[in-house]
């Protein structure tokens, strides 16, 4: 574990706790840097175009210069802006963000803070962003950040209870909610994934299966709604309410805004595959065991966990960009009409076969 | 008639339109209705319209669309120059499809003049009228579909109008304001290549369009979007004034094209697309049709087209070739002549429409016998289209006003004038 490890090192709790926190935060920036980019690219192939070519190797320092504009921007605070709320806003954003990351395992040893609720706790503390999401639409004293603020606050909530009762179908399986002990269950091959049932065995395996397909879909629809990600970006339709609650904000600001984006992208990507897709697990075995290198494991995993996440902010990308994005009444009809009571049914029918 | 200024008339449509405080504080908690600004900068607006709406929660109860923050005086400044100088403004109506207003200005004035173009000439403006069609079409489903949300479909249909463009290029050597026709003709004949380059892009077009059109066709919640979103009756829609696809997505099937054939459409074979729904979908559905229907005419048109001339023999009227007017005396003066005076059609009033791509485009000229029209009076589609705004989008929500504007696809150059 990297607290324990930095506890050796400098024999101070409190120094291990801060230092503990700057891998992910270190994750998160080379992340980010890296998802913009692909983003554009991905954008720009789907529409027959290039994307940024220029700077560096396809344009893989765009990233970087776009950084370099946006802190020497001014940072524009208008006269009717609210200001210790507005400036709060986007700290809050990204914290919530950035403390989800706490819990997230990348690997055996990778993880920020191994805690025993560890998806409860990433659950309880992206509460943060919505407190964020309002505290930006609100303070900005603009009609488009309020609207776009309303309905983030509104879609958020909505869709934490599909994602909740996916994530207690899961625990009740495993029966654990630390995503280390879930990930080194999934451990093996391919099929002890969540998704395959997890490591039951028997009849329960078989039956598990279609069930946690529905699952996965469900809470891989709900964690995209939960990043406001097309098709349920009505937060920020730039159509509709311009940049929604970003609006008014420019420079570091807006920048932190887009930082938290595209780090809970990789966040609720990083759930979903915690949850159902082995975690940090190969789902081919390692190299490290057939060399017999130990060392190579946890790199290993963290290779694969880095993988799997990216190609679901890579889906997310991918729908981004082929679809349009729902009305403000069709979304909340598909959370609440659909997809709870799908979880729900689902959570009761696994409830019964795990009792059995 | 007691003229009233801006200053009067503006603070009156405000209060009519405001009634209650815009600020979002308000002192009873209860008070949900907000007024929201959209536009005129605005993403959705295309261009400068501005429609000030009243919500309730995210409901509209009330929009005003506001215009003219793209006037540019052009009925006043068409009557202080001649017919041949105001071909290039006509470019800037709906510059989504200049070369239909170039036609549209030119067949007014020949009416009013009395010339007769010949027959290539027709041909040729005919062909150029229908690629304008398709290339407006294509934004207007492109910005249609980005107004929901689908960004991609927007660049697709994009790379389908630059072909287009480059056609345009390829025959009067521009590629966005042509400033093509001349009054009894068209600038220049049409080269071989530029006809092979239309063969080309029609053949290939039905598989382009197919390809956008499965992106969004078969799209749930492109369908959810639209569909039953801004419905207008056939009655409401002709009383209302609309007129082009938003007309006929109503049920009505009115084409000028076919109820007042204008250069050689009455020999064309060709349907008119029309949906009884009346609603986004609908109007998105007559688009696409129309696209398909123009390549069916824009075939028709490059078997058809017979050789000849494309200027008519009318010396006192139309300009003559450049060349011949350093060469020949005659042509010398009778260039000399229109430049400075003009063609001096008759008196008498005209009024001429065509089909554009955004309805029916008229100009109405009062003529005193002079070089430049007494009166000029542009009936532009956009305009008409955007007086069913407030109809259309009451009781909708905030994203549906963007959709319907997307499915009226007002150009604001042509609504302000």
């Amino acid at each position: 574990m990297m607290y324990d490890f930095f506890v050796d090192l400098f024999g101070n709790e409190i120094i291990a706790a801060i230092l503990s926190g700057v891998p992910p935060l270190l994750f998160i920036l080379v992340f980010v840097l890296f998802a913009v980019w692909l983003e554009r690219k991905v954008s720009a192939h789907m529409q027959d175009r290039l994307g940024p070519m220029r700077t560096g190797w396809h344009g893989y320092l765009q990233t970087i210069a776009d950084l370099i504009k946006l802190i020497q921007k001014e940072d524009i605070l208008a006269a009717a802006n609210d200001k210790p709320l507005f400036n709060l806003a986007p700290v809050l954003v990204f914290a919530g963000t950035y403390a989800a990351f706490a819990a997230i395992p990348f690997s055996s040893y990778y993880i920020g803070s191994n805690i025993d609720l560890g998806i409860f706790f990433i659950i309880g503390i992206s509460g943060l962003v919505v407190a964020g999401i309002l505290m930006a639409g609100w303070s900005s004293n603009n009609k488009y950040s309020m609207l776009g603020a309303m309905r983030a606050a509104a879609q958020i909530i909505s869709y934490e209870i599909p994602t909740i009762l996916v994530v207690l179908t899961v625990v009740m399986i495993t029966r654990t909610l630390n995503l280390h002990t879930l990930s080194e269950m999934q451990t093996g091959y391919i099929w002890n994934w969540m998704i395959f049932g997890g490591p039951t065995v028997g009849w329960q395996k078989f039956s598990l299966i279609p069930l946690m397909f529905i699952g996965f879909l469900v809470i891989y629809m709900s964690t995209l709604a939960e990043v406001n990600r097309t098709p349920f970006d009505i937060p920020e339709a730039e159509s509709e309410l311009v940049s929604g609650y970003h609006t008014e904000y420019s420079g570091m600001k807006f920048a932190m805004f887009f930082l938290a984006e595209y780090a809970n992208m990789y966040a609720v990507s990083a759930i979903v595959t915690a949850l159902f897709l082995g975690g940090y697990q190969s789902p081919i075995g390692y190299f490290g065991n057939l060399v017999d290198v130990p060392w190579l494991i946890p790199i290993e995993q963290f290779l694969w966990f880095t993988i799997k996440g990216t190609f679901f902010v890579f889906v997310q990308m991918w729908l981004r960009w082929t679809l349009p994005r729902l009305r403000v009444d069709q979304l909340m009809a598909l959370c609440w009409k659909y997809l709870i009571p799908i979880a729900f049914v689902n959570l009761i029918i696994v409830g019964l076969i795990t009792v059995l | 008639m007691e003229i009233a200024d801006r200053d009067e008339v503006h603070p009156k449509i405000i209060e009519a339109l405001l009634k209650t405080d815009a600020g979002l504080s308000s002192d009873d908690a209860l008070e949900n209705e907000m007024i929201l600004n959209m536009g005129p900068q605005h993403p959705a607006t295309h261009g400068v319209l501005r429609l000030v709406l009243r919500l309730d929660g995210e409901t509209v109860i009330a929009c005003v669309p506001e215009l003219g923050y793209l006037h540019r005086g052009y009925e006043k400044m068409a009557e202080n120059m001649s017919y041949y100088e105001f071909i290039p403004h006509t470019d800037r109506l709906d510059y989504l499809a200049p070369l239909c207003n170039n036609v549209a200005w030119v067949l007014a004035v020949e009416k009013l003049a009395g010339i007769q173009a010949p027959p290539r000439a027709q041909y040729i403006r005919m062909l150029i009228s229908e690629l304008s069609r398709i290339a407006s079409h294509l934004i207007a489903v492109g910005s249609m579909a980005m107004d929901v949300g689908a960004l991609t479909v927007f660049l697709w249909t994009i790379r389908e109008r630059e072909k287009i463009l480059d056609i345009w290029d390829i025959i009067c050597g521009a590629r966005f304001t042509n400033s093509y026709t001349r009054i009894g003709g068209v600038a220049n004949d049409m080269q071989p290549e530029a006809k092979a380059k239309v063969q080309w892009f029609i053949n290939q077009f039905d598989e382009n369009l197919e390809e956008c059109e499965k992106l969004l066709n078969a799209n749930r919640i492109f369908i959810d979007r639209l569909e039953g979103v801004g419905v207008i009756s056939g009655e409401d829609a002709l009383d209302l004034g609309l007129t082009g696809p938003s007309l006929r997505g109503s049920g009505v099937d009115y084409d000028i094209r076919r109820y007042q054939p204008y250069l050689f459409y009455n020999e064309m074979d060709f349907k008119i697309p029309t949906y009884t729904e009346g609603d986004c979908l609908a109007r998105y559905f007559v688009r696409i049709d129309e696209m398909r229907e123009s390549a069916k005419i824009v075939k028709q048109i490059l078997d058809k087209i017979p050789q000849g001339d494309v200027q008519a023999n009318q010396p006192k009227k139309v300009l003559p070739k450049k060349h011949e007017v350093y060469s020949k005396m005659e042509e010398l003066i009778h260039d000399f002549m229109i430049v400075n005076f003009g063609i001096n059609p008759p008196d008498g009033e005209v009024y001429h429409a065509v089909e554009n791509p955004k309805g029916e485009l008229g100009f109405y000229f009062v003529s005193k016998g002079e070089g430049h029209p007494w009166k000029c009076k542009i009936r532009s589609p956009s305009f008409n289209n955007l007086q069913s705004v407030p109809h259309l989008v009451k009781g909708y929500m905030v994203s549906d006003v963007v959709a319907i504007i997307g499915s009226i696809d007002p150009v604001m150059g042509e609504a302000d004038k």
